[in-house]
């Protein structure tokens, strides 16, 4: 972006310096964002982990008799709400989780929420520990914490317009890109980062332009309201719209009339003879108890790649359906596909896994960008004893960034297994010690020499991660040997999974320790040194 | 003059243009993309396929933007192209009888 004396750069060197700046004001959010999305991938998963007190079930109940059982279960402990729903219990979430609307005079003014998880066969409200589980993580890839929920939200969008942009403009400098997809120049320093930045890129990039433009998409009515703004000035009007993005039905004014709900179960048998027996998602009931009573029956995630509403809506009393949405606007379905897109839960495992294996190379991506900022810099350093400040901080923020955020994700599921059972607030501490875990990994970054903080940060990662298992095993009664003996795939695939990552932190410590860094030749050097920038920059493209 | 303050008149000399870019591709380049969420509401489609259409185009449109800013040659150019961009788009949301309700 530097203006040349003689004449303007051209469109690779500039484009090269908007990935490079927009790389790095974005990046470490970026790289957390993409790895708290990663995992999210598993979060279901990652939530049953950390409720080790919900035993794990190989039977299935029969999804229309659950419905039956939670609603009177509902009509007890929620009596008086206007709003019940419910999440069925699937593949890969074997409990019920509900929530309803207080009634009023309870709450904020009709709008406070309860929840709770009930086990599908009992009927009972199940007793797990106090958990954010799995939720934290996803939560946090859009919204962050600590700040406003719209904030963090406006906060993420900006990251990924930029990411959007880094994605453009690296294509752009990047010429020879499918050439030098097959160049791979291992142990050559700078050169090995370029290539490994290059190769997560091209690899991935067809999935990285499509995260991120369906990331936007899946919070555009919150970055671009002003169409809907423009189109709608009354909440009746806007209903048009919302009944194209959502399945979720309001309550209308009760009528005052005592009448009881029809079965709920004939409601969802009809649901599942449209979309297989276990692919009911969510049932919603409005108003139970009184005439004007309504009930949803929301289609499942599996077996269509599309968010769009489907569902059945139901007379509550007399149990007649009164609508059938199958389907939507074709812009509506565009949006609805690629928000299907972002969340992959249309897969079964094999593609829940490719999704987590590209996303991960998607944040290694983020991560070989931000330190090869650094790798190039390094080089050019006037005394590379004394970097500058400039150069300090981001290779600080990059440690604590990168290596501490391992730290901070596994010291989480340490304070998941380790925080009082009893704790008042426990979920809000749960979250607290993953910051203080971070907070600390920067700290350490701040003292310790670079390349040590790295060495000691991938190390910390490996052993926290590596003994979680452990934890496991002495603090609850799910052992790895029982789950495996149990066939229990979802613990013990979590926790042989966290060796796995735990012996990726142990090959990155050990790579970074031997790693030698190439001597500065010191007329080669003193000659580059003397270059302006750009023209080492140019020169080193121009291979 | 002394020659420090020479140089940091140079540099912020320098770095006006750079600065302008900056603010054309975040703030001018939203405000082109909001322009053009409104105008999608001229397309000849039911209304909510309109607004969903605007939304879900707005983003590649402020990429596009963002892009055409750091590529040209000038920081006027930068400029002179987002307005050029934004007349059909105006006319286009003017047609709609909205433009008041645009940012």
């Amino acid at each position: 972006m530097t203006q040349g004396a003689s004449k303007a750069p051209g469109i690779r060197q500039t484009m090269s310096d908007l990935h490079t700046w927009s790389g790095l004001l974005c990046g470490w959010l970026l790289y957390a964002m993409f790895l708290t999305g990663t995992v999210s991938y598993f979060k279901d998963e990652i939530s049953q982990w950390m409720r080790p007190e919900l035993q794990h079930r190989a039977d299935r109940p029969d999804p229309a008799e659950v419905a039956q059982r939670i609603a009177g279960e509902l009509g007890r402990v929620a009596a008086g709400s206007p709003q019940w729903s419910m999440r069925l219990p699937d593949e890969r979430h074997a409990t019920v989780s509900s929530f309803w609307r207080l009634p009023r005079g309870e709450g904020r003014g009709g709008r406070g929420f309860a929840d709770a998880t009930f086990d599908p066969v009992t009927g009972q409200k199940v007793a797990a520990r106090e958990t954010v589980g799995g939720e934290f993580f996803y939560r946090f890839h859009f919204q962050f914490h600590y700040m406003p929920v719209l904030w963090g939200r406006w906060l993420a969008g900006f990251c990924a317009m930029f990411m959007l942009v880094a994605i453009v403009s690296g294509v752009i400098t990047h010429k020879k890109i499918f050439t030098d997809f097959f160049t791979f120049r291992w142990g050559k320093g700078q050169r090995s980062w370029l290539d490994a930045h290059n190769a997560l890129s091209v690899f991935g990039l067809p999935f990285h332009l499509m995260i991120t433009y369906t990331g936007l998409v899946t919070l555009m009515a919150l970055y671009m309201p002003w169409g809907e703004q423009a189109a709608y000035k009354t909440p009746a009007q806007r209903q048009e719209l919302t009944a194209e993005l959502s399945a979720f039905i309001q309550p209308a004014k009760a009528t005052g009339q005592a009448v009881p709900l029809a079965p709920i179960d004939a409601m969802v048998r009809q649901g599942q003879a449209r979309w297989g027996q276990y692919n009911v998602g969510r049932v919603t009931i409005t108003n139970p108890g009184d005439a004007s009573a309504r009930v949803s029956v929301t289609r499942g995630d599996a077996a269509r790649a599309s968010m769009s509403p489907q569902y059945l809506l139901f007379d509550g009393t007399s149990g007649e359906l009164l609508q059938a949405k199958d389907s939507v606007g074709p812009a509506a379905e565009t949006r609805g596909v690629m928000y299907a897109l972002h969340l992959g839960r249309f897969g079964d495992l094999p593609m829940r896994w490719l999704y987590f294996i590209v996303s991960l190379a998607g944040t290694a991506m983020v991560g070989t960008g931000l330190v090869m900022w650094t790798v190039k810099r390094r080089q050019k350093l006037g005394d590379p004893a004394r970097p500058h400040f400039g150069f300090r901080l981001v290779e600080k923020l990059n440690i604590a960034s990168i290596a501490g955020l391992s730290v901070a994700m596994a010291g989480f599921l340490w304070g998941n297994r380790l925080l009082p059972l009893e704790m008042a607030g426990r979920t809000a501490w749960e979250v607290h010690v993953f910051f203080a875990f971070w907070a600390l990994a920067l700290l350490h970054a701040l003292l310790r020499p670079a390349r040590r903080a790295w060495v000691e940060q991938f190390w910390a990662a490996a052993a926290l991660l590596a003994l979680l298992p452990l934890a496991s095993a002495f603090f609850t009664d799910r052992p790895l040997w029982r789950s495996l003996a149990e066939g229990d795939w979802v613990f013990a695939g979590f926790e042989l999974m966290l060796w796995l990552l735990a012996g990726l932190h142990v090959w990155l410590a050990v790579r970074t320790s031997r790693h030698q860094p190439p001597r500065r030749k010191v007329s080669q050097a003193g000659a580059r040194a003397a270059l302006p920038a750009g023209v080492a920059l140019a020169e080193e493209r121009a291979r | 003059m002394t020659y420090a303050m020479k140089h940091m008149w140079g540099a912020a000399w320098r770095a006006g243009p750079l600065i302008s870019r900056i603010v054309a591709a975040i703030g001018g380049g939203y405000l082109l993309a909001a322009l053009a969420s409104v105008a999608a509401l001229a397309l000849p489609m039911a209304r909510p396929q309109a607004v969903l259409t605007g939304m879900l185009a707005s983003f590649a449109v402020y990429t596009g933007a963002v892009i055409w800013v750091f590529a040209v040659r000038s920081a006027w150019r930068a400029w002179g192209g987002l307005l050029v961009a934004a007349v059909p788009l105006l006319l286009a949301a003017w047609s709609v009888g909205s433009v008041g309700a645009a940012p």
